[in-house]
């Protein structure tokens, strides 16, 4: 408690950010159809108890789960997104934005936090699917980057929670270049030897598997999730057949060389604080 | 005979002229050869007229000209055949979406590396229609480090509608296989001019786009996706690709103002198929004054300021 101390302001629990769980409300597993209470799913990481299937959580389950005691210090948390290419289809980015930050009540589709996971610091980058599909734009990019920085200042591990679509179209070149914006910032990370552990959560697809979800000095993964650079449709539009059963799942992915292990929600905190003391020293 | 697409039409009429009057000049003894150099003219300012003023999505039909000039045409004019390409990445196969090797310009070491794309059908499927697979991008970034190995400057000519997207490829680690580049890259000893010749779409582009340099054609296209997908993502249907292209600021002078690349090397008027000679010319140009700049750069600091220029990419507030 008493590092917490030391942080002067921006302390956060996720207790306050914690979805509302009234009691008598069920969440029914959209794999298996199971049906719990949503205190029930909630105490069980948001994981189907009868199937195991590993469902969508964003950047406030997350940290609950790995900070100790859910508490940790958001950093970067006034960044929001230009519209710096007035971009505009059916409507325009700047609404496409506002709607984003009205629905998921976040400022981006990336949050990040420093605290503690089973006693050593570390700064996790989250991202948030439900903020226009979790899509890479310039604040994902430079939260990433903002994150390595104090990384590095403080030699502290960081680890990435991908959860993303890919790329952001409505910030085009600027989008793409997010991705060599985080890979070349992390490799000033990896030329201080400072750990970096990926977790690749359903679903992690095109600029974000070709960027820093798969530079992790270790690559994890949630059981089933959909892991790929281009998404299944365009690969079956190009082959024109059917996608080969469990294509681009988490065990395929592992499968072929990519992944170094698939960790259950629940093992998560443990094996990657595991891997931190490991790689410690 | 060359190819004309949409925008070149109204050169039709001419060049059958020209075709008729060099006919006769060679053919006969009359002597046509005013009418030859007035035709000229006019196909010259014709070509000014409608090149001067392009659209976003004109410009793409332009970088996909079926006579534009492709990666190991620019190799060659520019080594002047002093080139050996080298292949394999070593590990699974030799990807013919890639190519690279050692040549040498006016007398000093390069490595290139470049998508290529083939020359007519049967080409088009070897090459894969420039779409790299994993071993492409891992064919690469080793040609790269045998570069650094022996200090030699990498030139990359990029010009791909994208990284394959196919089942083998994402067995094999597409997203890998790039990103490993793009973080490689960052961290090369040696120069790194990157060129986008024609089309830069994507991750398959950026995959071998990470420079000190990063120098657009005029008439190529540089962006997250094609205009075509764009409009498919964004408006479910193909049909507003040409407001995708404006949408997505991705010529050259877009790019140049939004300071996502770092310069604009002139075509020919009538654009690079017009005039391949002088297109290798000037990239030829281009080059050896890139190199000269940064060849006398210490590599650390090379390193820092490539990576501090992509760090700066991106608008927040
Ligand atoms: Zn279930």
């Amino acid at each position: 408690m008493g590092w917490f101390k030391r942080i002067k302001d921006g302390i956060q629990t996720t207790t306050k950010d914690k979805k509302e769980t009234p009691e008598g409300l069920w969440h029914k597993c959209p794999t298996c159809k199971q049906m719990l209470t949503t205190e029930e799913h909630a105490e069980n990481l948001w994981v189907c108890d009868k199937c195991e299937k590993h469902h969508r959580i964003g950047s406030v389950e997350y940290f609950h789960i790995l900070f100790d005691n859910g508490r940790f210090k958001e950093l970067e948390t006034s960044l929001k997104s230009g519209d710096p290419l007035k971009f505009k289809d059916t409507k325009t980015y700047v609404v496409r934005l506002k709607q984003a930050k009205d629905k998921s009540k976040l400022t981006d589709a990336i949050r990040v936090g420093h605290g503690k996971m089973n006693d050593q610091d570390i700064i996790i980058c989250c991202m948030d699917f439900n903020f226009i599909g979790g899509s890479m734009g310039s604040v994902v990019g430079e939260k990433i980057s903002r994150a390595i920085d104090a990384s590095l200042k403080k030699k502290i591990p960081l680890m990435i929670i991908s959860k993303s679509g890919g790329a952001r179209m409505m910030e085009a070149a600027f989008s793409l270049m997010q991705m060599a914006k985080t890979s070349a910032k992390l490799s000033l990370l990896a030329k201080a030897k400072i750990p970096y552990i990926s977790l690749l959560t359903d679903p992690t697809t095109g600029g974000v598997t070709a960027s820093f979800a798969m530079l992790g000095d270790v690559n994890l993964a949630e059981p089933g999730a959909l892991i790929g650079f281009a998404g299944p449709r365009i690969v079956k539009e190009t082959i024109g057949v059917d996608l080969p059963e469990g294509f681009q799942t988490s065990e395929f992915v592992l499968e072929h060389g990519f992944l170094d292990k698939i960790v259950k929600r629940k093992d998560l905190k443990n094996t990657i604080s595991n891997l931190i003391k490991l790689f410690a020293n | 005979m060359a190819t004309l697409i949409e925008i070149e039409k109204p050169l039709q009429k001419l060049l059958d002229q020209l075709d008729k009057a060099e006919h006769i000049q060679n053919e006969s003894d009359v002597d046509v050869s005013k009418t030859i150099k007035d035709l000229k003219k006019k196909l010259r300012e014709k070509r000014k007229e409608i090149f001067e003023n392009l659209t976003a999505w004109e410009r793409v039909m332009v970088s996909r000209h079926p006579d534009r000039p492709y990666t190991l045409a620019y190799i060659n004019a520019i080594t002047g055949g002093d080139f050996i390409e080298l292949h394999g990445d070593r590990t699974v196969k030799d990807d013919k979406a890639m190519v690279g090797g050692l040549g040498s310009i006016d007398g000093q070491s390069v490595m290139f590396i470049g998508q290529q794309k083939g020359i007519n059908t049967k080409m088009r499927q070897y090459r894969n229609f420039g779409m790299a697979n994993p071993e492409g991008y891992r064919k690469a970034l080793r040609l790269m480090k045998l570069a650094e190995k022996f200090n030699i400057p990498v030139i990359s000519l990029i010009d791909t509608p994208g990284a394959f997207p196919g089942v083998e490829a994402e067995e094999r680690g597409q997203g890998e296989a790039i990103a490993r580049n793009l973080m490689e890259m960052a961290q090369l000893s040696v120069p790194i001019i990157c060129i986008i010749i024609g089309e830069g779409a994507s991750g398959g582009a950026l995959g071998i786009g990470i420079g000190d340099k990063v120098l657009m054609l005029e008439n190529s296209w540089y962006s997250v996706i094609s205009p075509e997908n764009c409009s498919a993502i964004l408006w479910r249907t193909w049909e507003y690709k040409e407001q995708a292209a404006e949408s997505l600021k991705l010529t050259g002078e877009d790019m140049l103002k939004n300071k996502l690349i770092d310069g604009i090397i002139k075509e020919p008027i009538g654009g690079a198929h017009n005039d391949p000679e002088e297109t290798f010319r000037t990239v030829k140009e281009e080059i050896l004054k890139q190199l000269k700049k940064l060849k006398a750069i210490e590599p650390d600091k090379l390193i820092e300021k490539r990576i501090k220029k992509f760090c700066a990419m991106g608008v927040t507030k």
